[in-house]
């Protein structure tokens, strides 16, 4: 099984190795700075556990959970 | 974007055309991402001399504005913030179709400074686009509190364009941004090249970044770590309404103050006003009517309704410029997403609190049509700036056991507290109703950034949005109020049959105002003080005093008397609170919502909704009251 960004926990981090799901949200994604090769770190958690905040080239970036389970990434 | 007097109000639905150019002047694009004080950098350079709107045909906001420098006239174009010009959210086909087509004579693209690497993301698909381009590096000061070193020559000769440095909060840099602006509106137009894929070009700015910024501190980003630490994971919503709490706190007591001097002064002013009038022969009649009506009208609105509202404002203003309210809408988009709305309703929601109108503009940061619509129907259910002094006072007046001082107004601000979470939880309950009946759908997915905290001007915020909330309230005081209070004067003073129009009106309304747990004059009040939401207590009183059985120049202690003379009691408050809470909105924010959703039928429904949530609740009260 492996790995996405949505498994992570506020202080560790991952490499990006790949996106899925829709479209218009992969491609928001790219220009955010999730392209395969990048360094993301997970930051912060929001009081209800989602979205969570990750630290990419960077900027801050929150995403929810149904959206950092389409971030593969490996360690 | 922001709450200033451009952005609220009527200002808030304007278009304009990029057609009012100064044809002689030269012509400049002004992109970038999303906070990297773009806005800044425009007002910095423009001045007064600019005009906020939406792009023709579209519900995208911008502004285009004038300078002038070293003889040379520069109309600016400000383009919406967007990551870049390859995706198809309107904000990006925007600022594509304008830097393509709109054949500018230089296109700006604004940085930050502490977030270099991202941006060059639009800066290197910009330069594919055109050749006449200046790279504009801005927040310098931020970068050099956090030890943030970029090589500028470096940059140039890597990126093959102009690279200014900036630090427009401070001004600096401004003059030589214009000079290379004219620069590179001189020469020629190149052919735009190939466009290169997203992941090239990610790396290419990668591979820049790496040889031109340094990061003297590993940690630089330290603090505002911490700080997202607090306000967001499990310590999140204490310390949000602690703030709220702590900002209301602070309203409230500085108004009490403020207030209490204003009418003093100002009613004085009214005899001074009312015998000099008398004095040079103006008739009985005109006197009245002007000054007992119109301009005493003007004097309640100035001295109870504006304090709060000059008060409220800034504070809010500062900590949207801290740079909390993205933290808002992290903590409180999992509630949205449950009530299938958009996480970014919470940063709309918190803009209606300033200001409804501003509050539905800002409703366009939602993408998907369906949450926008629910994110503008019930943006009312969170009270405006105009409503706040309503509350207030009423609260001040009925709700508050202890005697004075500092822990009164610490009590006023926890019921206050109260009424807007009732406000919230209100706007997620309608928002999943209606997002399981006729606004049916799936939630959209959303990438929020949590942008760096910056300091703001304390100081200079402060005196700008004070000033600018003052001089708001001032001109709705003039323009609504004051005719307000003499159509008031004229329906108590006129006759028909028996009793005076006023009379008539509020009986008329008066069984279902009973009905509510009001009475007909609140009702009246309300249906008044439709173009400005801060009316409705001064018309209520006003219309009181003129049927009621104080007739003298009232003072602010005596307001509580003059309610209870007319049948107020604690029920009646707790249900003026409700009604002012959950009512149509005003006549500027319906304008509004009719305009953003081009739609009579959704606009009838932002009316209709929060008006039968506020009477259907009234109703409750009242019946549970009076059964105990």
């Amino acid at each position: 099984m492996k790995k996405t960004l949505e498994c992570l926990t506020p202080g560790e981090w991952g490499i990006v190795c790949g996106i899925e799901g829709e479209e218009e949200m992969k491609r928001r994604l790219l220009d955010l700075g999730f392209v395969s090769g990048t360094k993301v770190n997970c930051l912060h958690k929001s009081p209800l556990g989602d979205p969570m905040a990750f630290g990419v080239r960077g900027a801050v970036i929150a995403l929810r959970s149904e959206d950092s389970k389409n971030i593969y990434i490996k360690q | 974007m922001g709450l200033t007097k451009s952005s609220t109000g009527n200002s808030a639905i304007d278009t304009f055309t990029t057609k009012n150019f100064n044809e002689n002047g030269i012509v400049v694009a002004l992109a970038g991402n999303p906070n990297v004080g773009k806005s800044t950098v425009f007002n910095e350079l423009t001045g007064m001399h600019q005009h906020t709107g939406n792009w023709p045909g579209k519900t995208v906001s911008g502004a285009v504005g004038e300078c002038e420098y070293q003889g040379d006239n520069f109309t600016i174009v400000d383009l919406p913030g967007c990551y870049s010009l390859k995706a198809h959210s309107p904000e990006e086909e925007v600022a594509r179709d304008f830097i393509e087509e709109g054949n500018p004579d230089a296109v700006v693209v604004v940085c930050d400074a502490t977030c270099l690497e991202r941006n060059l993301n639009l800066v290197l698909q910009t330069i594919e686009k055109t050749n006449k381009v200046v790279v504009c590096v801005n927040l310098l000061d931020e970068a050099e509190k956090k030890k943030i070193k970029i090589d500028f020559k470096k940059l140039e000769s890597l990126l093959g364009v102009s690279v200014v440095g900036t630090s427009a909060r401070q001004k600096k840099g401004l003059s030589e941004l214009l000079f290379q602006i004219k620069k590179v509106s001189e020469i020629s137009k190149g052919e735009p090249k190939e466009e290169t894929e997203i992941k090239d070009i990610i790396k290419r700015a990668e591979e820049i970044a790496k040889q031109t910024i340094k990061f003297e501190n590993e940690k630089y980003d330290e603090r505002d770590r911490k700080f997202d630490r607090i306000l967001t994971g499990k310590s999140g919503y204490p310390v949000m309404l602690l703030m709220l709490l702590a900002v209301f706190w602070l309203t409230i007591e500085g108004s009490n103050y403020l207030s209490g001097y204003l009418s003093d002064f100002l009613f004085k002013t009214e005899e001074w006003i009312y015998d000099g009038f008398s004095f040079i022969g103006v008739p009985y009649i005109i006197c009245e009517i002007l000054i007992h009506g119109a301009y005493r009208m003007l004097i309640w609105v100035v001295s109870v309704m504006l304090p709060p509202m000059a008060i409220f404002f800034p504070l809010f203003t500062l900590l949207e410029d801290l740079g909390y309210l993205p933290r808002v809408a992290f903590n409180l988009d999992k509630c949205f997403k449950k009530c299938s709305a958009c996480g970014k309703q919470a940063l709309t929601m918190c803009m209606g609190f300033g200001c409804n109108a501003a509050g539905v503009v800002g409703c366009r940061i939602i993408d998907s049509p369906r949450e926008r619509l629910i994110a503008m129907i019930t943006n009312n259910f969170v009270p405006c700036n105009g409503r706040f002094p309503t509350l207030i006072s009423i609260i001040s007046m009925f709700v508050i056991t202890t005697a004075s001082g500092v822990l009164q107004s610490l009590e006023s601000a926890l019921v206050l507290l109260l009424v807007i979470i009732l406000g919230i939880i209100m706007t997620f309950l309608v928002s999943k109703i209606l997002s399981v009946t006729v606004l049916k759908g799936v939630p959209s997915s959303f990438t929020l950034e949590l942008p760096p905290y910056r300091r703001p001007q304390i100081a200079k915020v402060l005196v700008r949005s004070i000033f600018d909330r003052t001089l708001f309230v001032l001109g709705r005081a003039a323009a609504v109020a004051a005719p307000a209070g003499l159509i008031i004067w004229i329906m108590a003073n006129v006759s028909v049959g028996e009793s005076t129009l006023l009379s008539h009106m509020s009986t008329f309304l008066d069984p279902l105002g009973k009905f509510m747990g009001l009475d007909g004059v609140i009702l009246m009040a309300f249906i008044l003080g439709f173009p400005a939401n801060e009316t409705v207590i001064p018309i209520m009183l006003m219309a009181y005093l003129s049927q009621g059985v104080l007739t003298d120049t009232p003072s602010m202690s005596e307001l509580k008397n003059i309610l209870l003379s007319n049948g107020w009691d604690m029920v009646t408050a707790i249900n003026v609170m409700l009604f002012s809470l959950m009512h149509w909105p005003c006549s500027t924010t319906l304008m509004t919502i009719r305009k953003e959703s081009g739609s009579l039928k959704w606009t009838l429904a932002s009316f209709a909704i929060p008006t039968v949530c506020g009477f259907l609740i009234c109703v409750l009260v009242n019946g549970i009251f009076h059964i105990f």
